[in-house]
C-alpha cells in the first residue's frame, strides 16, 4: 500500500480522501507529488489555494504583486485584518502553512509578464488563473498552451461566474478559442464601481480547486471543452460547449502567435501602462 | 418566442431582468427585435463584421460562431445565451 509513504498524522489528516473511492491512498499520493501555481492571491486565489493546501497538494505557488487592502477582506479569505498592508503572497503563505504545515508554499511577489512567465510557470504541473485583468489572462493562456500545461480558468462579475479547463493540444479549446479578442478598454462599466458579491469568488474558486484536484488525480471529467456559467442571483448553473478553433492564433492549425507578446498593446492599453481603474472594465474587481 | 438569458452587464437595459423574450427567425432578427424592445441592449454586441469577438452567443448551449453567426436559425422554444468576456478574479 502506498499508505506507507504517509506519516500517521498524514493518514489522519487525509483520511477522508484516503477512504474515498476514486482518490484513495494512490490519489492522495498524486496530490502530495503535485505542484500548482495559483495566479492571483485574491478572491478566486483564496479558496483555490486554501482547498489545495488542505487537500495536501505538495507544492503551491502563489503569485501576486499586490498588498492586502481593507476592501479585500469582504471576500479574500487568505488574508486577515492584521494582514492589511502586507504583501498578499506573504499573508497567503502564512495562512496556507497554518492550514497545512506539511506542504511547501512558494511566494512569487511579482506581476506576471511576458519576460518572466515561462520561468515562473515552468516548475508547476497545473496553473490556476485567478487574475483580474485581460492582459494577464491572455498571457497565462498563451504561456500554458506553449508550455503544454493545463490551465484552470475562473472569472467573476458582480453575481455571475465562469469556469473552464483549458488543455494544450489539438481539439482542446483554449481561452483564445473562447474569446479571440478582449473587449475594448472602457467598453464596460468598471468593476471597482460594479462591485462583486463576496461569496461568489468562493463558489467559482472552489470549482477551480475541484477541477485542479480532478486533473491531478485523473478522476472524473474535467471542464474541458465546456464553459460553466453560474448566476448567484438565480442560482442557475449552465454549461456551454466550447469548440477548438482551428484558426486560433495560439492553439490552432497554423498558430500566428508563437511567442509571448505585448499583452497591454493587445488589450488596447499603452505598453506598460495600466488603465485608470475606472476604465478597467469587465475586469471586475473581485 | 425565444428565451434570451442576459449577462449582468446587459440586464440594466431590461429592467434588471436576467431573462427576456424576443422574436426572430435568425439570431440577427432576434437582436433587432430585442433592440426595439430594450433600446441599447444589443449595442456593442455587433459591428460590421458581425458579432464582436469578445462576445459569445449560444443557442441551446452551442456557440453560434459554428452555426452561422447572425444567420443562425432560431425557432420557438430555443434558448439564447449572451456571454461577454469578463476578467474579474483577484483584486
Amino acid at each position: 500500500m502506498t499508505e506507507a509513504r504517509f506519516t500517521e498524522d498524514q493518514v489522519l489528516r487525509y483520511a477522508r480522501h484516503i477512504f474515498l473511492p476514486h482518490i484513495g491512498a494512490e490519489g492522495q499520493g498524486k496530490l502530495t507529488d503535485a505542484s500548482v501555481l495559483v495566479i492571483g492571491a485574491g478572491g478566486l486565489g483564496s479558496p483555490v489555494a486554501m482547498y489545495l493546501a488542505a487537500a495536501g497538494v505538495g507544492r503551491i505557488g502563489l503569485l501576486d504583486f499586490d498588498r492586502v487592502d481593507l476592501t479585500n477582506l469582504q471576500r479574500q479569505l487568505l488574508h486577515d485584518t492584521d494582514d492589511v498592508g502586507r504583501p498578499k503572497v506573504d499573508s497567503g503563505r502564512d495562512r496556507l502553512l497554518d492550514l497545512n504545515p506539511t506542504i511547501e508554499v512558494t511566494a512569487h511577489d511579482t506581476s506576471l509578464t511576458s519576460e518572466n512567465a515561462f520561468e515562473i510557470l515552468e516548475p508547476y504541473d497545473v496553473v490556476v488563473d485567478g487574475t483580474d485583468n485581460f492582459p494577464v489572462r491572455y498571457l497565462v493562456n498563451d504561456a500554458t498552451q506553449m508550455l503544454g500545461k493545463p490551465l484552470v480558468y475562473g472569472s467573476i462579475y458582480q453575481f455571475e461566474g465562469q469556469a473552464s479547463v483549458f488543455l494544450p493540444g489539438r481539439d482542446r479549446p483554449c481561452y483564445r478559442c473562447l474569446f479571440p479578442e478582449p473587449p475594448p478598454p472602457g467598453s464596460v462599466p468598471s468593476c471597482a464601481e460594479a462591485g462583486v458579491l463576496g461569496v461568489l469568488p468562493g463558489i467559482v474558486g472552489s470549482i477551480q480547486a475541484t477541477e485542479a484536484i480532478k486533473l491531478i488525480t485523473g478522476i472524473g471529467e474535467p471542464l474541458v471543452g465546456r464553459l460553466l456559467l453560474l448566476d448567484a442571483l438565480t442560482m442557475e448553473f449552465r454549461t456551454m460547449s466550447l469548440r477548438w478553433d482551428p484558426a486560433c492564433p495560439v492553439c490552432g492549425e497554423n498558430p500566428s502567435v508563437t511567442e509571448l507578446i505585448d499583452y497591454d498593446a493587445f488589450c488596447g492599453l499603452a505598453p506598460g501602462q495600466a488603465p485608470p481603474e475606472a476604465e478597467r472594465a469587465p475586469e471586475v474587481a473581485s | 418566442m425565444i428565451d434570451v438569458k442576459l449577462p449582468t452587464l446587459l440586464r440594466g437595459h431590461a429592467g434588471d431582468s436576467p431573462e427576456v423574450q424576443g422574436e426572430g427567425g435568425s439570431l440577427g432578427e432576434l437582436l433587432d427585435d430585442l433592440e426595439r424592445r430594450y433600446p441599447g441592449l444589443t449595442r456593442g454586441l455587433r459591428d460590421d463584421r458581425g458579432l464582436q469577438r469578445h462576445v459569445n452567443v449560444y443557442v441551446n448551449g452551442e456557440d453560434v460562431r459554428y452555426t452561422g453567426g447572425l444567420d443562425t436559425a432560431l425557432g420557438e422554444g430555443d434558448t439564447v445565451s449572451i456571454l461577454p468576456a469578463v476578467a474579474g478574479g483577484s483584486r
